[in-house]
């Protein structure tokens, strides 16, 4: 598997990172790179084995409905650049 | 992901004519229904509505670094239940991943959603459609995933305002098979959907605040033929919307195909002022969402003691209701259909009905008190009348106490001045006369003072209705009307 220049910039963009013209050879080189090293998992037969989703045998802890949190507006925006009665302020979006 | 399978017969009542011919619609619906619970999917903190801004928002809510989510075992237990609710497949094991976007109400960068393995699988919703019958749509699924933040426009001219209180909160995604063909059935299908989950307490499916929004998936094609492209109508909060955006999207798609163009898939948006669909620029790129399992979650396990517990508790559903009613009490399709529309409506109907003549009690429930409180604005909740009473009255109807002329204002009188029917009725001599001897004495009286009626009613029997009118005004409408006719009809040889 490997990444041409546009998919490079694609990734960029879903990622909101700015891609400059001048970098995409470069990055799209390293992205192969990274993606060959992966590949080489693929030599391993797999047939049969169950896709692995934890290192140890447990099973996924779960909580009472229970309110045990909240109520802290102010830390929760305390480090937001902008705001205003504890709502969050971001440059304006509308559909 | 799966194959699109048709499973209808094209009905030309539903086609939509065009200039080159007529037009079928297909659509399949994505319901997002707010779990009912007191906290939130994966945090500790309330799921209250109307709360100050942020106020009911954790560390995870907000995607501190280094917090991570804990599933809320509620949540797990309202999902497998609406799964019954929908004779639906449940997977004991699934799976979450994360749903890759960006925007300022999603603090995470991604939903907590699940993809490939959700935790409930195929079910049927049964819609009563009148005279069409009823029509069995597909679910396709049903998963668990996390609801989004709120944005705020209008508080500042060039910036939004971002309250994450509904951040985290469980949503469950019910997916339908593209089976729907109508923009009444699709109303339909909502409706029955949150009729469902209000039975089973998972989701109070109130529509205005959020508490379920439908994402509509609208293409048209040639009656019968192959799929067409569809587009996606996002986030419609209401029923009545659900019907206007369908109708005019499908308009829109004919059009275009008709002038030769093609659709492009796209996501857009209900203008409820303008009446219209917009397409939503920004989410055209947004469909890469490099689903991936989250690694913060192992998967969700549980066994068939899990599920045997929760479906012993199940409630009687509402299609289990109204086959009922239509066998305990022989109600017509229609009225049983009406009655179990809610849980509280089909509760104050059993109490009426208990004991009592059921056909009656149905009339009485729907005709008189539910025309009465939707003109008055109430819920059958709030009734000024209740059960017991219209009981009553029902009962007072059915011993031939009183006519039915006469059970209305004993209604009347129930409904504003409280009371109890048999002894208002008692107290006030509204019993009706089904004494013959009684009856009779008052159709002498008339038939002696209007000997030119009388003879005018032996030539024309219709005239006689005129003496029904006169006996029953005499007797101030107490008299028993069939015991009128028959003595009428006696008395004047008819």
């Amino acid at each position: 598997m490997s990444v041409d220049a546009d998919t490079v910039k694609r990734i960029g963009r879903l990622a909101r990172i700015k891609v400059q013209d001048s970098d995409v050879e470069k990055l799209n080189g390293e992205l192969n790179t990274i993606l060959e090293f992966v590949e080489q998992l693929s030599e391993v037969d797999v047939t049969g084995v169950e896709p692995m989703t934890s290192v140890a045998p447990m099973a996924l802890r779960r909580r009472e409905d229970k309110v045990t949190d909240g109520g802290y507006p102010e830390k929760i925006v305390a480090n937001s650049p902008l705001s205003e009665d504890n709502f969050f302020m971001v440059p304006k979006v509308v559909e | 992901m799966t194959q699109l399978v048709d499973t209808r017969t094209p009905d030309p009542k539903k086609f939509i004519k065009g200039a080159t011919g007529d037009w079928e619609m297909v659509l399949g619906l994505e319901v997002h229904a707010q779990v009912t619970s007191e906290s939130k999917l994966f945090s500790g903190s309330s799921t209250e509505f109307g709360q100050p801004p942020n106020n009911n928002v954790s560390f995870v809510d907000a995607a501190m670094p280094g917090m991570l989510p804990v599933i809320n075992e509620e949540c797990v237990r309202q999902a497998v239940r609406t799964g019954l609710g929908l004779k639906a497949q449940i997977n004991k094991r699934s799976l979450f991943d994360r749903k890759n976007y960006f925007y300022p109400d999603l603090p995470q960068g991604y939903q907590i959603s699940q993809f490939k393995d959700p935790i409930v699988g195929e079910g049927k919703i049964y819609l009563d459609m009148g005279e069409d019958g009823e029509v069995e749509i597909g679910v396709e699924r049903l998963h668990l995933e996390q609801d989004a933040g709120k944005s705020i426009h209008d508080q500042h001219p060039n910036m939004s305002f971002v309250d994450l209180n509904r951040s985290g909160v469980a949503l469950m995604e019910i997916v339908s098979k593209p089976d729907l063909r109508s923009a009444d059935e699709a109303k339909a299908y909502i409706n029955k959907l949150r009729t469902i989950l209000r039975y089973l307490g998972t989701c109070d499916g109130n529509m205005e605040q959020g508490s379920m929004r439908a994402d509509i998936n609208v293409s048209v094609r040639r009656p019968g033929g192959e799929f067409g492209t569809r587009c996606e109508i996002k986030n419609v909060n209401s029923v009545r919307f659900a019907g206007q955006a369908i109708e005019y999207e499908a308009r829109r798609q004919i059009d275009i195909l008709e002038d030769g163009g093609t659709i492009d898939q796209q996501t857009r948006l209900f203008d409820p002022k303008l009446g219209e669909t917009r397409s939503m620029r920004s989410k055209e790129e947004a469909h890469d969402y490099r689903y991936f399992p989250d690694p913060d979650l192992l998967p969700l396990e549980f066994d068939d003691a899990f599920i045997e517990a929760l479906a012993k508790d199940l409630p009687e559903l509402p299609d289990e209701k109204r086959a009922r009613f239509i066998t305990e009490f022989g109600l017509s399709s229609y009225d049983a259909s009406v009655l179990v529309a809610d849980r509280e409506s089909s509760a104050y109907y059993e109490a009426v009905a208990d004991g009592r003549d059921g056909k009656l009690a149905a009339n009485w429930v729907i005709n008189e008190l539910f025309g009465r409180l939707n003109k008055e604005g109430l819920n059958v909740t709030d009734s000024p009348i209740s059960a017991e009473q219209l009981g009553g009255i029902v009962e007072l109807i059915s011993k031939g106490d009183i006519s039915g002329k006469i059970a209305k204002d004993v209604f009347e009188i129930v409904w504003t001045e409280g009371g109890i029917p048999a002894e208002i009725v008692e107290s006030r001599g509204m019993k009706q006369v089904t004494d013959t001897g009684a009856i009779e004495k008052v159709v002498d009286e008339i038939i002696a003072a209007n000997p030119d009626q009388v003879e005018k009613a032996k030539q024309n029997p219709k005239l006689m209705g005129w003496f029904v009118g006169q006996v029953m005004k005499a007797s101030q409408g107490k008299a028993n009307p069939q015991a009128v006719n028959e003595i009428l009809k006696a008395k004047l040889g008819l």
